[in-house]
């Protein structure tokens, strides 16, 4: 038996501990916001978080989990700011297919917990473990500027007039 | 279906190497990929499995006055994200970090286990090499000190025994000097190496004081020369920018690399050489 918690809650597995943590959260706990690309921690489409660091699922055993803390797309975003990621995505138009965005916003939660004015080679460097085979990019960096510029109103205590934008 | 071993302490993780020959599990970044299978099922591992990485007596890095020299301690289970947060661990192996993998690899891989899988391509190894590491290994009879030029026997071998673990890894904190880290990849994140080259030395008033020069992925093992490192040793180094060439050819019997996926010899070969030349003529003079 391996005890963790999943999105604030706790819950026990009795998955072999060398089963795939990715494979485990889509099976049994339905968590199908994680998504498998490369499988071998190249794309970032796993991402989750641990004990509020960025990890890829797919190469980690649910044995390493006992006692760890982890929070999925699902999870985060159902919170505010989880919300301001996906509303700055969606201004920016920064969704194509759809199939690595799950992780980007993990890996741009992650980013704006510890820092709330990112430059943009640190939004590149927060994502570089996420590939992205449509955009190119620059649209998702924005999405992830809008997120920051929400997530900085949150923190303020609610949005102002003067940093209102428009999509 | 493997056995999986979750030990309490550090003496109970011993205890199952020297009984069961478990293969040791930190961050798995490495194990996991190398015995992936299909989705859904096991990794295709035989062997039990012991996971260390949350051990604490392998948790955290610490600086301890070693007699006049002090000494920075990293534990095994220490990921990549945590010594790049830490003040007092080396330029140069922070910036061979910055350059491995990505963000969500690095919060998860161990210094200590990229060690034990010995790839000669593995770029904080590198960094290990320039810097003088030593290695702690703990067994059943005690606790011994490698150097890491005496850990790593070949491209996947060790000195380590089946009843042993790495427990730390140790070097001076950082102490500033001339630093110089080159990755040649494909791309910025989560490429292997081309090659790599760490080097550091210090420099007092125009003399060469001490230095450190290794090369990744150009030989079965990293490489380094103390004896040619030696001859550099006390010399001004505008008079070793003068005759690099000459310092550059005494490593090219060393510089013996393959052609594989990522490069080919020729390349490999040409571009180490010339990475040397340019620390020696362009960095050492600052």
């Amino acid at each position: 038996m391996t005890r963790f918690t999943l999105n604030g809650k706790p819950v026990t597995t009795s998955a072999h501990p060398m089963a795939r943590l990715l494979d485990v959260l889509r099976d049994e706990f339905r968590m199908t916001g994680v998504k498998e690309g490369c499988g071998e921690g190249e794309c970032g489409a796993c991402s989750i978080l641990r004990d509020g660091k960025l990890v890829n699922s797919c190469i980690l055993s649910v044995g390493m989990m006992e006692g760890a803390h982890l929070e999925t797309p699902e999870g985060i975003s159902a919170t505010p700011g989880g919300k301001a990621i996906n509303d700055g995505y969606a201004e920016a138009g920064a969704v194509q297919c759809g199939f690595c965005m799950t992780g980007m916003a993990v890996a741009t939660e992650a980013l704006l917990r510890e820092n709330l004015n990112p430059t943009e080679h640190e939004i590149r460097t927060a994502i570089s473990g996420n590939l992205c085979r449509c955009t190119g990019y620059a649209l998702i960096i924005d999405g992830i500027e809008r997120a920051a510029e929400k997530r900085r109103e949150i923190a303020a205590g609610g949005k102002t007039e003067r940093s209102e934008r428009t999509a | 279906m493997s056995d999986f071993f979750r030990p309490a302490t550090l003496a109970e993780a011993l205890e199952i190497r020297a009984n069961h020959a478990a293969v040791p599990l930190a961050g798995g970044t490495d194990l996991l990929v190398r015995y992936r299978n299909w989705a859904g099922t096991l990794p295709k591992i035989e062997k039990p499995v012991v996971s260390v990485g949350h051990l604490s007596e392998l948790r955290g890095i610490s600086v301890h006055q070693n007699g006049a020299a002090p000494d920075l301690s990293i534990g095994a289970g220490v990921t990549y994200g945590e010594l790049l947060a830490h003040p007092q661990v080396p330029e140069l192996l922070k910036n061979s970090i910055w350059w491995l993998a990505a963000p969500g690899l690095r919060n998860v891989a161990t210094l200590a286990g990229n060690l034990c899988n010995a790839s000669p391509a593995a770029d904080a190894v590198c960094a290990l090499y320039a810097l003088d590491a030593t290695v702690d290994i703990a067994g059943a009879g005690g606790t011994r000190r490698v150097p890491v030029e005496e850990f790593i026997t070949g491209p996947g071998r060790t000195v380590l025994r089946t009843d042993e673990l790495v427990t730390a890894i140790h070097l001076r904190p950082d102490e500033g000097g001339v630093v110089f880290y080159q990755k040649v990849g494909t791309r910025k994140a989560n490429a292997l190496s081309k090659l790599s080259i760490c080097a550091r030395a210090s420099v007092h008033a125009g003399v060469l004081e001490s230095v450190g020069i290794a090369v990744g992925a150009v030989a079965p093992t990293i490489v380094r020369s103390r004896d040619i490192e030696a001859t550099l040793i006390g010399r001004p180094v505008s008079d070793i920018a003068a005759h690099a060439a000459e310092v550059v050819s005494r490593y090219e019997p060393l510089v013996r690399p393959i052609s594989d996926q990522r490069s080919t010899a020729e390349y490999r070969k040409a571009t180490a050489l010339g990475l040397i030349g340019r620390f020696l003529m362009e960095r050492l003079t600052g």
